[in-house]
């Protein structure tokens, strides 16, 4: 049985234009070769520094980019050429959690609108009394007053916001959801609330994650295998507890040794 | 919506007053011919440049002075001692078309000749002003909303698919602009207006008028609500319609062109006094409304000449103080209306 999600040899270039006719003069390997594997119902923690490629991964994956070389299967299915109405069973499938609360919701529409969207494009038999129903039950399943559908983005929190992008997410009834840095706009003590929701959800749902953080404490914490990408390159990836005691590669040492610590 | 919309506008004092404001110029436009008390090409030759006459209670009726003519040359006229004539409400008076369809007769108030009523005075020809200047603002006004509402459109169209679709359209889109922006103003108005006049009748040259404006306008808007556009599209929400598969199309007009209202809104609202004053400013270099019809920029443009510069000056200005207290009052309304239009300016309370 293939693995749930399946990253082959994965790249994603960008073309560097320069001067007044725009000639391509370079390009910049944002992921360069990336293979990774995630089993169903696990999280794999993707860390690395800024500019690592983290997140050019996670939107490959989602095909919010494109990817210049490589492979992304689901379920064996290769769904990185996919187009148009070939990809949306996959939509459906695979969900995202964006990093900025601020901005990833819109902010003319009710919560109530956003959080029926997805269930209008996913769900079309759905009747509008029910698609109500579901909106209430997604806020209370991510800790949230269902009162709160006619309200707006601006009135919340950003813990709260954030509860509310999971919600979306959480909207067709994904199977694997990818986490794009979802706590590290928030400040600490909210940022273990998230963690832990998105930990009980995972439970509750038999969720699969790829759990995307430049943290390395927040990553150990919830997951399974950890990968590290350095400059595009995946550097090391193992279980989560040997990658954080025993590191064999010096860039994860570095990054180890980069956790502030008490002591 | 509307109905919400029109609630949190009104319960501004800014929006308020402005609302009122236009609705009661727009009032005026629309009922002008009822509103006036004689025709606007009604001229009387033996009465040019008569001041405003002045309005007098007598035997429990309001009424008008009559006057003589003192010096033609000079324009001095003088009140008859004692000589009045009695304003008659909702009487009959020269014919027009309501609306341009009804026959009517009917006006608010008239006098019965031989004294005839210039609440503003008369101009060169002896024809009313104050009749001319009602007249004039329904071409005054209706030139800012249809110029307005085509810019607008235009400008939200081009610019939100040149910015959505980038390549080739966007760079087509915005060379166009540029052109345009690059031109001097009024330079290209005067090309326009020569350029296209042999192609419209000249009872159309209030059609022609708005086309000009608007294909000057619409550069400006286009660029602003592209960039708009092209910032909006890179926003995590953006990214997240991508992500639950919502079809682009859906993507452009739910969640791009609404988060571009609010400047749109108050761009739009703003632009009208430029119409207007446009308008304005082509009536009084000749090129825009011609006579026997009227606008506030071609009286404004009479009030130019020099024998009413040295006689009565703001006679003719009228128009000039129609205009500001137009354009103030549409500035107003686009402040109210920006807060309005905003969720996160909503007033507390509902």
């Amino acid at each position: 049985m293939p693995p749930l999600l399946q990253v082959s040899n994965l790249s994603v270039h960008f073309p560097v234009k320069s001067g007044f006719l725009q000639r391509q003069t370079g390009v910049v390997k944002a992921l360069d070769g990336v293979s990774l594997e995630i089993e169903k119902g696990s999280t794999l923690g993707l860390v690395g520094e800024s500019g690592s490629g983290k997140t050019t991964l996670g939107r490959a994956i989602v095909r919010l980019i494109d990817p210049t070389a490589g492979s992304v299967s689901y379920q064996g299915h290769v769904i990185s050429t996919l187009r148009g109405s070939d990809l949306r069973p996959y939509r459906k499938k695979i969900q995202m959690v964006f990093q900025d609360p601020y901005n990833s919701l819109n902010p003319r529409l009710r919560i109530g609108t956003i959080l029926a969207e997805p269930l209008e494009i996913h769900f079309p038999k759905m009747s509008p009394s029910d698609r109500a129903t579901r909106v209430a039950e997604l806020l209370e399943l991510v800790g949230l007053d269902p009162a709160h559908a006619r309200r707006f983005p601006h009135e919340f929190s950003g813990g709260q916001r954030q509860r509310i992008g999971i919600a979306r997410a959480l909207a067709v009834e994904p199977e694997f959801i990818i986490c794009d840095e979802p706590v590290s706009a928030l400040d600490v003590s909210v940022q273990a609330q998230i963690v832990n929701l998105l930990m009980d959800l995972q439970e509750k749902l038999n969720l699969t994650y790829l759990f995307i953080a430049h943290d390395l404490a927040v990553v150990e914490h919830v997951s399974d295998q950890i990968a590290v990408l350095e400059h595009g390159k995946l550097v090391e990836e193992g279980p989560s507890e040997l990658i954080t005691t025993h590191p064999t590669h010096p860039y994860t040492q570095r990054l180890l040794a980069s956790i502030p610590s008490l002591q | 919506m509307a109905a919400d919309l029109l609630r949190s506008l009104l319960r501004r004092p800014a929006g308020m007053i402005s609302a009122c404001l236009l609705l009661l110029l727009y009032g005026a436009a629309l009922f002008a011919p009822f509103l006036s008390p004689t025709i606007p090409s009604a001229q009387d030759l033996s009465r040019t440049y008569h001041p405003p006459t002045a309005l007098v209670w007598q035997n429990g009726h309001l009424s008008v002075r009559l006057y003589r003519l003192v010096d033609p040359s000079t324009a001095t006229y003088e009140p008859l001692p004692d000589q009045t004539a009695t304003l008659r409400w909702f009487s009959h008076g020269p014919a027009y078309k309501f609306f341009w369809l009804i026959p009517s007769t009917r006006h608010l108030f008239t006098v019965s000749s031989p004294a005839t009523i210039y609440l503003l005075g008369s101009d060169a020809t002896g024809r009313d002003v104050f009749t001319r200047l009602l007249y004039g603002a329904g071409i005054s006004l209706s030139i800012g909303l249809i110029g307005v509402a085509l810019t607008s459109f235009l400008g939200l169209t081009i610019g939100g698919l040149a910015g959505y679709l980038g390549g080739w359209p966007d760079t087509l889109a915005m060379r166009l602009t540029e052109f345009l922006m690059a031109v001097p103003g009024l330079y290209l108005l005067l090309a326009l207006r020569a350029a296209l006049s042999s192609r419209f009748p000249s009872d159309a040259t209030f059609l022609l008028i708005v086309v000009i404006l608007s294909a000057l306008g619409w550069a400006g808007t286009a660029r602003v609500v592209r960039g708009l556009v092209l910032s909006l599209r890179e926003r995590p929400f953006i990214l997240a319609a991508n992500v639950i598969g919502q079809r682009p199309w859906t993507i452009l007009f739910r969640h791009l062109l609404p988060n571009t209202f609010s400047y749109l809104i108050v761009a739009a609202t703003l632009s009208v006094p430029g119409y207007i004053l446009g308008e304005a400013a082509l009536s009084f270099l000749g090129l825009g409304i011609q006579e026997p019809s009227s606008s506030w920029g071609l009286m404004l443009g009479q009030a130019q000449d020099i024998k009413i510069f040295m006689l009565n000056f703001w006679w003719l200005l009228t128009p000039g103080l129609a205009i500001i207290l137009t354009v103030i009052a549409f500035n107003l309304l686009g402040d109210a209306l920006r807060d309005a239009v905003d969720p996160r300016f909503r007033l507390p309370g509902k």
